[in-house]
């Protein structure tokens, strides 16, 4: 059984076709990112699955229940940590989680255990009866963290999880939910700005114009973008350039777009007849792999202020 | 963080229990115990939410006394005013109870509650059961000054006090619920509550008689909810007083429609009927949003 389906799903808002037609299904037990420029839908479908939205064509299931039809067996089964904090920050953290064990209708005699296991999962432990108030960005987010696994969700999903928070944070988020696929059964479905994040997922979808524009492992869309740069330095560049008529010149010396870097250099030594002094491969990155797909850098993206308003709207 | 710190408690089972009733009395709980947490933690304001009939009673009504002199007959006017101010500080404190639920909404945490597999109307039916326990909780309070202003006091009276102000507290948070329900953001609903509240309250014969009113007035203050809760609680603290028939009449004169005297068991059935119909409407508008 797969954690996630997609048969067909559509959304408009009157006029305006947020999806149009979505076809994918998410694999029991792996990571999924979710990518996509604003404004492509991806904010949307994720509310289908939740629930929070009604789709308006197709069908998706989620832990193998009908998000229309069977709407409170869905959000038993999944966790959620949205990009804006929905803790209770006058609250302290264990009276965070027990709130949502109650919502929740767990059963009694399992909410002490799992409590102290989720938090110290995520290294709260020690301040569960500090208010959420005085936590930092971090450990707001890793506590999120914690309430959404506190029901043992089947599927997690995580809207821009590390999103505002500096760089050795992100680190930490990110090792907490790899430690989390080795302790629990669980599927996680995240979307992330962040392109060198996207490559912890075991597979990628991105959607542009409500529509999803691609799907597979973070290697294998790289892969289809195409070609590697190669970049040499040597000591006669004149020569050099007129031996390689496709290469250019630039700042950082020669650049070569080929499809296999690594079997191309130790030929371009044998053959080139110029002495090369030095030599660096690059891979595309997801950042390229985005570009070719959605014409954007998410760069680009994230600071679109052409937001259409009724998606703005929407993340309320 | 190593896997050795870790519980060792195993990953705890999806058990998925039938939506039952205890379900979602157990999400009502919650809703009102959240609630109540946060009343105690923020005790300034439910302090300062009692400085308001301090003013009304003492101040206003000790000023007021001088001039009014001998109106109000053998009894002292603070005494005819207190049911009033008793019934005004119960709609402050639960409207401004209701209007917690566009605080939750701006800061995230309804997102939580509405994200969870309960029903809607149980948020909303905790949210006003802890509306009505906090208003009546506040209400229990102001009863105290009532001694300082020659209420006469017995124990029937207070249990009478209590259980109408806890109805009432309940009706006007429903109210207070139906109106806020679909709004976002919280200086909307200052606003709004600002050009409410006054009138509600001027508009209710909480402050002044219900006889010899001009007739716009006298159909107005028919209209309003809070009249038909101001009246047995003023009704029930003068049945404790000694007066002659015509300082009753004109302090204290039956409530009528077209002559008719409306029995004070209707005017409290009415009160209930209203908090229900307006927790409906509250539900009906909290599901409307998304």
């Amino acid at each position: 059984m797969n954690a996630v389906e997609v048969r067909g799903l559509k959304k408009s808002y009157g006029q305006v076709e947020a999806v149009r037609g979505v076809d994918f299904e998410v694999r029991t037990g792996e990571t999924f990112g979710f990518l996509g420029p604003n404004g492509a839908g991806k904010s949307t479908t994720i509310k289908i699955l939740c629930t929070l939205a009604k789709a308006t064509g197709g069908s998706a299931t989620v832990a193998g229940f009908d998000v229309t039809k069977q709407r409170d067996q869905v959000r038993r089964h999944i966790g959620l940590v949205f990009q804006d904090t929905t803790l209770d920050t006058y609250l302290t953290a264990e009276l965070n989680l027990r709130f949502h064990a109650e919502l929740y209708g767990m059963p009694r005699d399992l909410v002490a255990p799992r409590l102290e296991q989720v938090l110290k999962m995520v290294g709260l432990w020690d301040r569960k009866d500090s208010k959420v108030l005085t936590f930092s960005g971090g450990m707001k987010r890793r506590l999120e963290i914690a309430r959404g696994l506190m029901h043992s969700p089947r599927v997690l999903f995580l809207d821009e999880p590390t999103v505002g928070l500096d760089p050795q944070t992100r680190a930490s988020i990110w090792e907490y939910i790899h430690e989390l696929r080795q302790q629990e059964e669980i599927t996680i479905f995240l979307t992330t700005h962040y392109m060198d994040e996207a490559e912890h997922c075991d597979r990628i979808a991105i959607m542009d114009n409500g529509g999803l524009v691609a799907l597979d492992t973070p290697a294998a869309l790289k892969a289809s973008v195409g070609t590697d740069r190669v970049t040499i330095q040597t000591a006669d560049d004149e020569e050099a350039l007129r031996r390689l008529p496709d290469a250019i010149q630039t700042g950082e010396g020669i650049v070569l777009s080929v499809p296999d870097g690594e079997g191309y250099v130790p030929k371009l030594f044998a053959e080139l007849g110029v002495p090369i002094t030095s030599v660096s491969i690059s891979k595309p990155s997801l950042d390229d792999v985005f570009l070719s797909y959605t014409g954007r850098t998410i760069r680009d993206s994230e600071v679109n202020p052409g937001m259409p308003a009724f998606f703005a709207a929407m993340r309320r | 963080m190593t896997a050795s710190s870790m519980g060792s408690a195993p990953v705890a089972g999806v058990v998925v229990p039938p939506r039952t009733l205890s379900l979602d009395l157990r999400a009502i709980k919650v809703v009102v115990q959240r609630d109540l947490i946060r009343t105690y933690q923020d005790r300034t304001r439910f302090i300062s939410q009692l400085i308001q009939p301090v003013l009304f009673l003492f101040v206003l009504g000790s000023g007021l006394s001088s001039l009014t002199g001998s109106a109000t007959g053998p009894i002292d006017l603070r005494t005819f005013m207190f049911p009033g101010i008793l019934a005004t500080s119960t709609l402050f404190t639960a409207m401004f109870s209701a209007m917690s639920i566009v605080w939750d909404r701006e800061f995230g945490f309804l997102r939580e509650m509405l994200v969870a597999p309960v029903r809607r109307s149980s948020i909303i039916l905790g949210k006003a059961l802890a509306g009505a326990t906090i208003a009546t909780a506040q209400g229990s309070i102001v009863l105290i000054l009532g001694a300082f202003v020659h209420v006469p006091f017995t124990s029937g009276l207070v249990v009478t006090l209590v259980a109408e102000v806890f109805l009432l507290s309940f009706t006007l948070t429903a109210f207070g619920l139906a109106i806020v329900a679909r709004i976002t953001q919280v200086q909307t609903v200052m606003g709004l509550m600002q050009m409410l509240l006054l009138p509600l309250s001027f508009l209710s014969g909480a402050l002044y008689p219900l006889s010899n009113l001009p007739t716009w007035l006298s159909i107005v203050v028919r209209f309003n909810p809070l009249t038909y809760a101001v009246h047995p609680v003023r009704t029930a603290v003068f049945a404790q007083l000694t007066l002659p028939d015509a300082v009753r009449q004109r302090l204290n004169p039956p409530l009528t429609w077209f002559g008719w005297d409306v029995p004070t068991g209707l005017q409290l059935g009415l009160v209930f009927a209203m908090g229900a119909a307006l927790m409906l409407v509250a539900i009906r508008q909290f599901q409307k949003v998304e």
